[in-house]
């Protein structure tokens, strides 16, 4: 459906003719189009009504560049805006420099794939050579401890011993000191899903905030989320000082316009993304390759590109 | 719930105190749509048959904008409930698909206590031989449902799993078998090709099984639901849907879209990780959740 964005972009133009410059009734026509596809995509409405704002601004009484189209030409500034949206340019990498051993804490939803991606981001650190400790802290969801186990089997990554009778922080407080006593040198915290709402639950995460003192606290999200993505991700960012976020489920067909509502109302850059239920499918996020799959036009940007 | 009077409270707040629908009445209410994840087109529709109704000078009172929209939106979900019967086959096999971590397996543990307590012998089919510890989770599932629950190892055919749990249920003279299936995306391919062949073996052991195929939602999820909903209706043929995760913020408006073009009833609400959260989806009740005063 999206595909045709420039077609359809063109049939705007085509029927307001216009050469030269951009005129406000064609910006106005095209950014109806754009609006469209961006809530299409499940971009936040007020982030998508604030971008549209920007994008008009930028564009009105702009030159059409020779070699583009003037639909050509709006989505050029269109793509440039999202992908600085998106964080374009911007460090995301883990900062894992501090004193070891150092601590990555996940959180987010129920199901969103933190416990896959706990397994993904160990198997990541020790190709990178380092010496990664696994720690089972939620003891709520059914075998839990019992998932992230048989992932750290597959992988020959040491899981922390724990059980749901435990604490989530005395876990948590017990795994530092056992990683810090046998050369652990990272240690990565599964912590159970759980509602922003759920007062008494973001106090746990509270406390495992405090008692290990995480370098990375990663909001893991999953990619097909919708208009609610921004509620829940201001609502952590508000709660905990969160470093980055993990967008997961990135192999289907969702557009994932929730990453840009998730980026624009947390400014935490996403740092990794999922790309499958295997260990090995985590990948680095890249903002201008997003901001193409929002706007869900691979071919017409590399003619941009050409251009 | 807190879900469902947030957003009460919106249209209400639109509402109250306006005398007269204007411009900026119609595009309140559009935001509240569209963040309710019902999706463009629904909204759209919901939004012009308002406007057509205003243009013909029959909608005056902003009070009538909500009574139009409930109306308007049970048209299209052309919802009455329409709960399972169980009773229609013996042993009744009922298939769990879906999407990773929208709540399959949570759904049937549910789903076996309540059936178990009514009265029907159940048992579980651990068709998930994927996901790290899935059989384990559905175990300890089936322990608090107090039914079986039939497994192989890990990494095992799933369909070999399928065949085993329906001949258990007919050994057992179970009533009712509910199968599980690994989490999957409705874009691979294979895995859909997976399922099909899971849903033959089932009908060559018990004829005409499954009787239902179940499409689990996850609430939060925004547009894709749709295509989910399209792709696993188009490879095994859906009996109805089950929305989860209604206890957080987040609508599930978009069941509004999938009813309409589908015709797929919505089944099942989940709302919350318990053994008693889960509820018949009662239509009245989602709709005037979401336009009416708490
Ligand atoms: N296709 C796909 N599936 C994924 C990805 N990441 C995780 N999953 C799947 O999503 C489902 C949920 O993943 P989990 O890691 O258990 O999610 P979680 O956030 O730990 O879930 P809870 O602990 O119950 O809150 C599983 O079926 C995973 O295999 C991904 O990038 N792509
Ligand atoms: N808040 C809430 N959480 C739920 C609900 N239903 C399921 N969950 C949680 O969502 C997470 C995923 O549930 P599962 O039942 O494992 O989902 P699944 O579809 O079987 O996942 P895969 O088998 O990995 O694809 C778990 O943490 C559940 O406790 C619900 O109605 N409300
Ligand atoms: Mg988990
Ligand atoms: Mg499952």
């Amino acid at each position: 459906m999206f595909d045709n964005l420039s077609d359809k972009l063109d049939a705007v133009f085509k029927k307001l003719r216009g050469h030269g410059r951009l005129t406000e009734k064609q910006i106005k026509e095209t950014m109806r189009e754009i609006r469209l596809v961006l809530l299409e995509a499940d971009v936040n409405f007020r982030v998508v009504r604030d971008f549209v704002a920007t994008v008009s601004d930028r564009a009105v009484g702009q030159d059409v560049l020779k070699s583009l189209t003037p639909a050509q030409q709006v989505i050029k500034i269109v793509r440039e805006e999202l992908a600085r949206l998106m964080g374009d340019g911007e460090d995301n990498s883990l900062k894992l420099a501090a004193k070891p051993p150092v601590s990555l804490m996940l959180c987010g939803l129920q199901g969103a794939g933190k416990t896959t991606s706990c397994g993904k981001l160990a198997l990541k650190l020790r190709r990178d050579k380092r010496n990664p400790l696994l720690v089972p802290a939620d003891v709520y969801r059914p075998a839990a401890i019992e998932q992230l186990k048989t992932l750290g089997r597959q992988l020959g990554i040491e899981v922390f011993d724990s059980t749901i009778n435990d604490k989530p922080v005395d876990i948590c407080s017990r795994a530092r000191r056992y990683a810090e006593l046998n050369g652990f040198d990272t240690i990565i915290f599964d912590t159970a899903g759980r509602l922003h709402i759920d007062t008494e639950l973001m106090g746990e995460l509270k406390g495992i905030v405090q008692a290990v003192a995480p370098q990375e606290i990663l909001f893991v999200a999953d990619a097909m989320t919708g208009q609610d993505a921004v509620t829940v991700a201001a609502s952590f960012n508000e709660q905990l000082p969160l470093t980055g976020v993990i967008l997961t489920k990135m192999d289907g067909d969702a557009r994932g316009g929730a990453a840009l509502s998730i980026r624009a109302v947390t400014g935490k850059p996403v740092k990794l993304v999922g790309m499958g239920e295997k260990l090995d499918a985590l990948e680095v996020f890249h903002a201008d390759r997003m901001a193409q799959r929002i706007l869900g036009m691979g071919d017409v940007l590399s003619l941009i590109e050409k251009a | 719930s807190k879900t469902q009077s947030s957003l009460v409270g919106r249209v209400d707040s639109l509402l109250r105190g306006r005398t007269e629908i204007d411009e900026e009445l119609l595009e309140d209410l559009e935001e509240v749509l569209i963040t309710a994840d019902l999706g463009m087109k629904t909204t759209q529709h919901l939004i012009q048959a308002l406007e057509t109704r205003l243009a013909a000078g029959r909608l005056t009172d902003p009070e009538q904008v909500r009574e139009l929209l409930k109306a308007e939106l049970k048209k299209i979900l052309a919802l009455e409930s329409r709960p399972v019967d169980f009773s229609s086959a013996s042993p009744f096999v009922m298939m769990v698909v879906g999407v990773n971590g929208v709540g399959k397996t949570t759904t049937i543990g549910k789903l076996a206590n309540q059936l178990s307590r009514a009265g029907h012998k159940v048992v579980l089919g651990a068709g998930d031989t994927f996901r790290a510890a899935a059989a384990e989770q559905l175990e300890v599932w089936g322990k608090r449902a107090g039914v079986e629950v039939i497994r192989h190892a890990e990494g095992a055919d799933p369909a070999a799993v399928a065949f085993d749990a329906a001949k258990a249920a007919v050994a057992r003279k179970a009533d009712i078998l509910l199968l599980d299936t690994a989490g999957r995306l409705h874009t691979k391919v294979n895995l859909m090709e997976e399922l099909k062949k899971v849903r033959r073996v089932l009908d060559r052991e018990i004829s005409g099984a499954p009787h239902e195929i179940l499409l689990v939602l996850d609430a939060t999820t925004g547009q894709n639901a749709l295509t989910q909903a399209r792709m696993f209706h188009e490879a095994v043929g859906l009996g109805g849907i089950a929305l989860t995760k209604l206890d957080g913020t987040a609508k599930g408006g978009i069941v509004v879209a999938i009813a309409a073009e589908l015709n797929v009833p919505v089944r099942y609400v989940g709302i919350g990780e318990k053994l008693d959260d889960l509820r018949p989806f009662d239509a009245d009740m989602f709709v005037s959740a979401l336009f009416e005063r708490s």
